[in-house]
């Protein structure tokens, strides 16, 4: 029976191609709805609510207009909405996941809420931080990173951070604009200031 | 340091610097990716229900008043982990070209024609046991710009979410014995000719439709968790 057969490995990555844009993130524009916008927002959700906004660029600095970026984030008591996260979730209807294409400048957007502390394997705290991966023609396999935030005292303990180099953390740190609930981060695909992306 | 999903598998994958296909070269990481610890951050993951899929949405043949030109065809198969485990309630959308080798994108400048009864994209939801099943059009090859005389093999893409946020995939699902396997570049991006292979269904004679649809089975195989934990120093 094919259920019980086992594989041999696991099917191999492929870039999603120039044209996802119907399929994945029509927003409008053409004849198929959205799985999933680029919030994570729901009527009930509790915490700081908070906007993301930045650009994607390649090696040359030139901005990518066909990337798709998913983020996947705890809610603001820094629990998953996923049964794998045994603790009870207060907010019952927050999801975690968004999704969001550039646009022809290479602009990206997120509504969400700050997520709260997660802990490590070993009971750590880590430092409040959102999990982005990166999709987008020519990248054969999508990138992961992760978006912390420039006003957290927590970023210096945090065990991830703690792995890369001091001088290339500020590619992972969103910086808060003055005044607003806003967090710019830009990502770097190659090149000067090249964003950290990691092994998972 | 424990690895839940051994970091082995991801050797099935391109690597990120494929310079044959030319769109890598200026958007693959120059740095070495740095590796991390599995947290409950990575080890969790969306997990969607058909809130998201409508009644309908994975048969792209009639999402339109009319029927699309070209081979009608099913393709279905497994969602399972690489030890074999079903992945039940994964969401798995597909997106494609009509059977003459055009996407409905506004940037596909392909000059065959549009079918105005195919858009092309489809989604549904992995079951129990991790079966799911697409009714479409069979995509046509189409050329684009990598290299002379450059023709990508007729694929549909596929994106497909499992367990956690580090099962996460998307791929490219192949014909067999398609003859510009050897010319492209994305395709031979895999290295390991076994991996590569798993990217190609099987056609699928039992599961043919008489004077409907022919069939191919594609297995979507994501990384699965160690039984025990692996303790590497």
């Amino acid at each position: 029976m094919q259920d019980s057969v086992k594989p041999n490995g696991i099917t191999p990555s492929q870039t999603v191609g120039p044209f996802f844009k119907y399929g994945l993130t029509p927003n409008g524009e053409y004849a198929w709805n959205d799985a999933f916008t680029n919030s994570t927002l729901t009527s009930d959700v509790s915490g700081e609510r908070i906007r993301i906004e930045g650009r994607v660029f390649d090696g040359d600095g030139v901005a990518v207009p066909d990337c798709m970026l998913e983020i996947w984030q705890a809610d603001a008591q820094g629990r998953f909405a996923d049964p794998q996260d045994k603790r009870a979730l207060p907010n019952a209807s927050f999801r975690g996941f968004a999704r969001c294409g550039t646009d022809k400048d290479g602009n990206y957007a997120f509504e969400s809420i700050k997520p709260g502390v997660v802990p490590d394997p070993d009971g750590k705290p880590q430092a409040p931080h959102i999990l982005l991966a990166v999709f987008g023609r020519g990248m054969l396999r999508h990138l992961y990173t992760r978006l912390y935030f420039n006003d957290e005292v927590g970023n210096a303990a945090d065990p991830v951070l703690a792995l890369v180099p001091a001088d290339r953390r500020a590619t992972l740190t969103a910086v808060r604009e003055a005044g607003k609930a806003v967090y710019r981060l830009d990502l770097r695909l190659q090149g000067d200031n090249e964003t950290v992306f990691f092994e998972v | 340091m424990t690895f839940i999903y051994p970091t082995d598998s991801n050797k099935a994958h391109p690597l990120p610097l494929s310079p044959d296909y030319k769109s890598s070269i200026k958007r693959a990481p120059n740095k070495p990716l740095i590796p991390m610890r599995h947290t409950l951050s990575e080890l969790t993951g969306p997990v969607y229900g058909h809130e998201t899929v409508r009644e309908g949405d994975s048969d792209l043949t009639t999402q339109h008043t009319g029927e699309p030109i070209g081979e009608r065809i099913i393709v279905h198969g497994h969602v399972r982990d690489e030890d074999g485990r079903g992945v039940p309630n994964s969401l798995v959308e597909i997106w494609q070209a009509n059977s003459c080798g055009r996407y409905v994108h506004v940037r596909d400048q392909h000059p065959a024609p549009l079918d105005p009864n195919f858009t092309g994209a489809g989604r549904t939801v992995s079951d129990a046991s991790g079966y799911y099943r697409f009714v479409t059009i069979k995509p046509g090859a189409y050329p684009w710009g990598n290299h002379h005389n450059a023709w990508r093999p007729a694929h549909i893409h596929l994106s497909v979410f499992g367990h956690s946020f580090i099962t996460r995939l998307v791929t490219q699902m192949y014909f067999p014995n398609d003859p510009l396997f050897p010319f492209d570049p994305i395709f031979n991006s895999v290295p390991d000719e076994k991996a590569r292979a798993r990217m190609v269904s099987s056609f699928d004679l039992e599961n043919t439709q008489p004077e409907w649809a022919l069939c191919y089975r594609f297995d979507i195989v994501l990384r699965g968790k160690n039984a025990t934990p692996m303790e590497n120093h």
